[in-house]
């Protein structure tokens, strides 16, 4: 047969290169485990944004893109995994800040990401402060980012005298919305009530284009929207309480004609009364009131 | 063995062809730079020389790995200097085997010859070398298992008469590689199990040529589990092999005109 | 469909030289390549001493010059022939003899270190018969190796191929110069349009009947030729060529000899190959005068 040395080269060589990839496999889940037990400061490839932008060669805002993709990438598969810190998050979007000033997206997106509590966030406002402050030096025109400085300062940190500065500050540059003065003197009177809350919360909703912070923002509303109604139906608990028989769950209320119905949170799930007497939201709702004790941490960083 | 003659004779036209004097000249420029910046930065000077000096390596060899490896074949059958030399007693997977070879050596050599210039700029700015620096070396040998990859990649591309296309094909594997892990990230965050599946299967199709980087550990001093060294280099060998082994098989039936 | 060689079947003999002869485009290279395991036939084999073109170690037995050979660049003719020898396992001191040997036997012994980059075509031509022949094949094949050669240059490469017939090697070389065929083959195969037109020796090919004969002749000045041959002659100043056919040799030497003519020479007309090559390759058509041999080469 013509070749015959060849093509059983060939058919041998055909069927032991599948054979030969069922092996790579087992081998490339165990460097992913080996990898991934040490450290990850090659994350950041250099770790300095000035000498990136020095030896970048005019690339910088293309390397700026890909530093900010690659923030993004590690928020997601840190966040996936359920573990981690996000401790490379911020080094991440500082360099990108670096190469691009001009890359608003990272600190207005990366802020959030980097002052929500774990799990969702790196629960690092410290480090969203200077994230903005850096980009703010490389555009201080940018009511915008005044605006997501304030915020910080006022959820995250509670810091009402630093957030009503900067809300102030913000508001004189061109294109700043009317409310962003209100919002400073609402602030510096009334701190943290409520319905401050719900304004500042309110504008984030309105303005956000990027879905994750519209969901985020949403939440937080029906969370202060419920906090609210409990607030009243507690009110209206407690003086009933004094009557006989006892109160053991709302209906007797509307029984008894002190309410028209059970009442509903945000989310339509009738609130419900626990065997301790305390309204709260019923355990089914998708209104979540732990987003509420966000910023209830210490300001000062770990 | 056949292939070692050609593999030495890979390594000889290597040497002489004077574009390699350029890039090591280049690379040695950057060592030079290294210690420049080094004391731009404060306090980080070891921290930058060596993912400076650790990338350029990498970055040089690799520049160098695709466009000669692209060439190897190639260059053979189009000057028909092939026809003479398969006429010899030499097998088509020997000639492939040994081409192969005498570029991972020239690499081998290149890297050797800027490590020591990464040294000698590590030691100017130091004053002295320090344990942690041994796993500088480990780095280095990391690099050259991903050079040897390259080069097989660019081999097995070389056998196809079309050289510009080749080297795209060459450096679009190796930019995929490099980010196959963050593709398949994005695999189990778009909550679509098909595509997880999908994107999974690709990453271990792929080259990962991530695997080899350890550059930032080093410039922090971890130490590198010697497990990884292991894992690392048998990975190399294996795809290495599943790609000449392609190459042989393609290269063994072409007709060459 | 083009087939680019079509049922070519031959046999060649060891100890001969064989011509491979044809057009441009008629498949030789193409036979040789198929030879050598550099392209691959759809169907058939080739086989050299009862081994295929798989088999490595047939390349031991082997010599290849392709066409318009190129070298190395980068590489001298010393290192291109070492670079070679190595295939063959040769110690070091036996490469050495064997390297300055064969740089001597294709005088490149002077430009044995310069780089083949500077080498003209024929120098070339020269470096590609030595590696060729440097580890003393049973069977050469030579692939045009006359191009591109000088007069002296041509006749170094006759002189090889007899050298390597005397020392009883086979020599199978493909070429357009039909009179270096006709002086050096032992036995001729005509190739065209990828179809064998004919095999045979040179004479058995062109032993058809004598076409006539031709008389060189000088007429002494103030003599005439007879007007009747006159006409059939071709003359240059004194001198006339004259051609009649056989049967009339005789009276148109007497007729001469009456007109005091001087006879230089009296010659048989034979078709040549290059009639034949001719013939074959317009005329397609017609069967090959002597049978080709069927089988395989051996």
């Amino acid at each position: 047969m013509t070749g015959a040395a060849r093509t059983r080269f060939t058919r041998g060589a055909t069927a032991a290169i599948p054979l030969l990839f069922v092996a790579i496999v087992p081998l490339q889940r165990g460097i992913d485990r080996y990898r991934a037990s040490m450290s990850a400061p090659e994350e950041l490839w250099v770790g300095s944004g000035t000498l990136l932008k020095t030896i970048s060669m005019g690339y910088d805002a293309l390397l700026a893109d890909i530093y900010w993709t690659r923030a993004v990438q590690y928020y997601g598969a840190h966040f996936e995994t359920g573990s981690s810190q996000f401790k490379e998050l911020y080094p991440l979007m500082s360099i990108a800040l670096t190469l691009d000033p001009r890359l608003t997206v990272v600190p207005r997106g990366g802020s959030i990401l980097l002052s929500e509590p774990n799990p969702i966030g790196a629960g690092r406002p410290d480090q969203a402060v200077e994230l903005l402050q850096q980009a703010i030096v490389g555009k201080h025109d940018d009511w915008q980012l005044y605006a997501s400085l304030g915020f910080v300062y006022y959820w995250y940190m509670k810091d009402y005298g630093h957030a009503s500065q900067v809300y102030l500050e913000g508001s004189q540059y061109p294109g700043a919305p009317i409310w962003m003065k209100g919002m400073a003197a609402r602030i510096a009177e009334l701190g943290g009530s409520r319905d401050t809350s719900v304004m500042v919360w309110s504008q984030i909703y309105q303005t956000a284009t990027e879905p994750r912070a519209r969901e985020n923002a949403k939440q937080h509303l029906m969370a202060l929207h419920a906090q609210a109604d409990i607030e009243e139906l507690q009110k209206i608990v407690d003086n009933y309480s004094g009557h006989i028989p006892r109160v053991t769950s709302l209906r007797d209320l509307v029984e008894d004609r002190v309410l028209p119905d059970v009442p509903v949170d945000p989310a339509g799930y009738a609130y419900v009364l626990n065997s301790s007497g305390v309204v709260t939201v019923n355990p089914a709702s998708s209104v979540r009131m732990d987003i509420l004790d966000a910023g209830k941490h210490d300001k000062a960083a770990e | 063995m056949m292939a070692g003659t050609v593999a030495i004779n890979t390594f000889r036209e290597a040497v002489r062809d004077r574009v390699l004097y350029n890039l090591i000249f280049f690379a040695l420029a950057m060592m030079a730079a290294a210690v420049f910046v080094g004391q731009i930065t404060i306090g980080i000077e070891r921290l930058v020389i060596i993912n400076l000096g650790l990338t350029a390596i990498s970055l040089i060899g690799t520049v160098m790995a695709i466009f000669i490896g692209v060439g190897l074949v190639y260059k053979e059958m189009e000057k028909r200097t092939l026809y003479s030399l398969l006429a010899k007693p030499v097998r088509r997977w020997e000639f492939l085997v040994g081409k192969f070879a005498g570029l991972v050596l020239t690499l081998a050599v290149n890297t050797a010859l800027m490590t020591l210039g990464l040294a000698a700029a590590l030691f100017y700015v130091t004053r002295g070398f320090s344990r942690a620096d041994t796993s500088i070396l480990v780095a280095v040998y990391f690099i050259l298992l991903e050079l040897a990859l390259v080069t097989a990649l660019a081999l097995f591309f070389s056998c196809f008469p079309t050289p510009m296309l080749s080297t795209l094909l060459t450096l679009g594997l190796f930019v995929a590689g490099q980010f196959s892990t963050a593709l398949r990230e994005y695999g189990h965050v778009a909550h679509n199990r098909a595509l997880e599946l999908l994107l999974g299967a690709i990453y271990y199709l792929l080259p990962n040529f991530h695997n080899f980087n350890a550059i930032g550990a080093v410039a922090h001093g971890d130490a590198i589990p010697g497990a990884l060294i292991l894992h690392n280099t048998l990975y190399a060998v294996l795809y290495i092999t599943v790609v000449l082994l392609g190459a042989s098989a393609i290269f063994a039936n072409m007709d060459l005109k | 469909m083009v087939r680019s060689l079509d049922n070519l079947t031959f046999q060649v003999e060891e100890g001969e030289v064989f011509g491979f002869l044809g057009p441009n485009g008629a498949g030789k290279t193409t036979t040789l390549k198929c030879v050598m395991g550099l392209i691959f036939p759809t169907s058939g084999t080739a086989r050299v001493f009862g081994r295929g073109i798989d088999d490595v170690q047939m390349h031991q037995e082997i010599g290849y010059l392709p066409e318009q050979p190129y070298f190395y660049d980068y590489l001298t003719a010393r290192e291109l022939l070492d670079y070679f020898a190595r295939f063959f396992g040769y110690s070091a001191a036996e490469r050495e003899d064997r390297v300055a040997h064969f740089l001597e036997r294709v005088q490149l012994t002077r430009f044995a270190d310069v780089q083949l980059r500077k080498f003209s075509k024929g120098m070339l031509q020269r470096a590609g018969i030595a590696q060729a022949i440097l580890h003393e094949p049973k069977v050469v094949f030579l692939d045009e190796p006359m191009s591109g050669l000088d007069p002296i240059g041509r006749r170094e490469v006759r002189d090889i191929i007899l050298e390597l017939k005397e020392k009883g090697r086979t020599v199978f070389f493909s070429t357009h110069v039909l009179s270096d065929a006709e002086m050096l083959c032992d036995r001729v195969a005509v190739l065209a349009g990828g179809k064998l037109r004919g095999i045979g020796s040179p004479a058995e090919i062109v032993s058809i009947e004598v076409h006539g004969m031709e008389i060189l002749c000088d007429i002494a000045a103030g003599r005439q030729l007879p007007a009747a041959l006159a006409a059939h002659a071709v003359r240059s100043g004194n001198r006339y060529r004259i051609q009649v056919p056989e049967a009339q040799l005789y009276g148109v030497l007497d007729q001469l000899r009456d007109s005091e003519a001087r006879i230089l020479s009296v010659a048989a007309l034979r078709p040549t190959l290059e009639d034949y090559f001719i013939q074959m390759v317009e005329h397609p058509k017609g069967a090959p005068p002597a049978a080709a041999s069927a089988g395989e080469q051996p």
